[in-house]
């Protein structure tokens, strides 16, 4: 038997949490939509025109192909290494302080992240003296200084390994509590039988962490589609780094037009849309 | 040494080389931001920070200077504060919302309970950005933007779905059998709640606050929707972006600024790391 409650009690519990829904997430989302059809300050319908802008505009199509190279190799990276390291780390003695290190730029901002890696790309003319330890390194190596965050394309991946620095830990720690998750029976059977590491590892690991491996992976990608604190503090998107959530900002305060910046948030949705809902159900999966 | 010993070891000595090597990738960058805080302008400017490595116990060479300047002139003691006021708001009052329904949720049957959390969990799928310009208008109507309450009821809109899943999960784990036994002795929907519910789930509300606590505290998008151009009211994160416009190539004083920033979630991520971890654990692969 079951507690019976009234109307009353419910509403006072889960009343507040869904007024807060509401106000902050459902009537925003459908108004959004509808500010996406209007024009810059939203009073009269111009159709598809916001549309039209975010798909064919130089600037957006530098943005989408920006993010889509994002999407590659933030993804594939973080995934990746995070990965490789959860199955090394587990090898050696010191794994918790290891964990720690790689682990913890997780607990700081993207921007204290961001003037960490704008001190190492630093850049100054062949002959000064350089500051910034990647351009030293270059010179002792014999090489010419680059403008880590000026030059194009180069910048784009100056941009994506501080995302990895930042992330790997968090992919890391998740990846690292599947693969100690696998039973060690089944690890063991494999290498009775013969098997190689490699083999191992893609019959046995990586079937085994799928579930891991599907959250990561998905957690990974509305991550690096709505990616906007480390361009703004490092590039703000200028020398062609440009990404859609920088976008939209600029579109909302430097030029006030609220109809284009709707019509990026919506596309944003979109893309997102089919992504959080797998994850959510490989989430819900690993739940029973 | 053996031939067989050596192919032994091998594996191990790389295994070993790779994450000593990753240890030292992750370290350097913010060691490098660490000792800067600590030299001369002067010197800063005119050697890189690894110099110091070859006497790094000459400590003239030291200064804190970078941090009294920053702490007083930068700005960064109002933001400071701003950011304590602005994380305890945005951690508390979410936290106990997402308390109260998942509580609700998870113990309080009644009908539709299932199409709530079903809503709820949606929500998880909007991306903040579908809703700041709405929000925003609404705020500016109601002259909510710019301050301290606007910005704890947005985190607490944000934060909700998350929280409310991540609890609702927690809650259904406990047995209905011992609010049955409660209720009959005479206790309270209320009382259940908080001499129950709450004690039983302490470790998941501790992850959930260490999470929330840090992802307030390390926000920039928010703050910059919702706080506009005041000053008076920017948290660390905003001071600091401002600061790297303003203060270009200022090392010195930007990578003090960046470590003071930096100082509340270190300590709080070091001292409390099993909470976190167990947070992301929760929040991601268990549900």
């Amino acid at each position: 038997m079951k507690r019976k409650a009234g109307f009353l009690t419910p509403l006072a519990y889960v009343g507040p949490a869904v007024a807060f829904l509401l106000v902050y997430q459902l009537y925003p989302a459908v108004q959004t939509v509808i500010y996406s059809f209007l024009d810059r300050r939203s009073e009269s319908f111009v159709g598809l025109e916001n549309y039209k802008y975010v798909f064919t505009s130089p600037t957006m199509l530098r943005a989408f192909k920006n993010n889509l190279l994002w999407v590659v190799f933030f993804t594939a990276g973080t995934v990746g290494f995070g990965l490789l390291l959860a199955i090394l780390v587990d090898r050696v003695k010191y794994e918790s302080l290891a964990k720690s290190v790689i682990f913890m730029p997780m607990a700081v901002s993207f921007v204290g992240a961001g003037v960490v890696w704008k001190f190492m790309y630093n850049y100054r003319p062949p002959g000064a003296a350089q500051i910034g330890l990647l351009n030293q390194i270059l010179e002792v190596l014999g090489f010419k200084p680059i403008g880590w965050l000026i030059e194009s394309p180069v910048n784009n991946f100056a941009l994506i390994v501080v995302g990895l620095w930042i992330w790997t830990g968090y992919c890391m720690v998740i990846l690292s509590a599947a693969y100690k998750g696998i039973p060690k029976e089944l690890l063991e059977a494999g290498q009775v039988d013969g098997a190689r590491d490699l083999q191992l590892f893609w019959h046995i690991i990586i079937p085994e962490m799928r579930p891991a491996l599907s959250v990561v992976v998905t957690t990974m990608l509305v991550n690096v589609l709505k990616i906007f604190d480390i361009i703004y503090v490092m590039t703000n998107g200028n020398y062609g780094t440009e990404v859609i959530a920088n976008r939209m900002y600029k579109e909302m305060f430097q030029f006030a037009n609220t109809g284009r910046a709707s019509a990026i948030a919506v596309v944003l949705f979109l893309i997102i849309i089919p992504i959080m809902y797998y994850n959510i159900r490989s989430k819900l999966k690993g739940e029973e | 040494m053996s031939r067989a010993k050596l192919r032994r070891m091998l594996p191990r000595v790389i295994v070993n080389g790779a994450v000593i090597l990753a240890m030292a990738l992750w370290i350097v960058p913010t060691l490098g931001l660490f000792i800067t805080s600590f030299r001369p302008a002067s010197e800063v400017t005119s050697s890189g920070w690894w110099t110091v490595l070859s006497s790094p116990l000459k400590f003239t060479q030291f200064t804190i200077e970078n941090y009294r300047s920053v702490l007083s002139t930068g700005g960064m003691t109002t933001a400071f504060r701003n950011s304590f006021i602005i994380t305890i708001g945005g951690t508390v009052v979410p936290v106990f919302v997402a308390a109260l329904a998942a509580f609700g949720l998870s113990k309080l049957h009644f009908g539709g309970r299932t199409f709530f959390y079903g809503l709820i969990v949606m929500m998880l799928v909007v991306p903040t950005q579908m809703t700041f310009i709405p929000v925003l208008r609404l705020y500016n109507k109601l002259s909510l933007s710019g301050t301290f309450l606007g910005l704890t009821l947005v985190h607490t809109g944000y934060g909700l779905p998350f929280a409310v899943f991540m609890l609702h999960n927690f809650f259904d784990a406990l047995p209905d059998d011992l609010f049955q036994a409660a209720y009959i002795d005479g206790a309270s929907v209320w009382t259940t709640f908080v001499r129950l519910a709450i004690p039983l789930s302490i470790p998941a509300i501790a992850s959930l606050v260490i999470f929330q606590f840090l992802f307030v505290w390390n926000d920039l998008l928010v703050a910059l929707i919702y706080l506009g151009g005041h000053e008076s009211v920017a948290p660390l994160t905003m001071r600091l972006s401002s600061l790297v416009g303003s203060y270009g190539q200022s090392w010195h004083l930007l990578t003090a600024a960046a470590f003071v920033s930096m100082f509340v979630p270190l300590v709080v991520f070091f001292s409390l790391q099993k909470y976190f971890v167990r947070g992301i654990l929760g929040g991601a692969v268990k549900g």
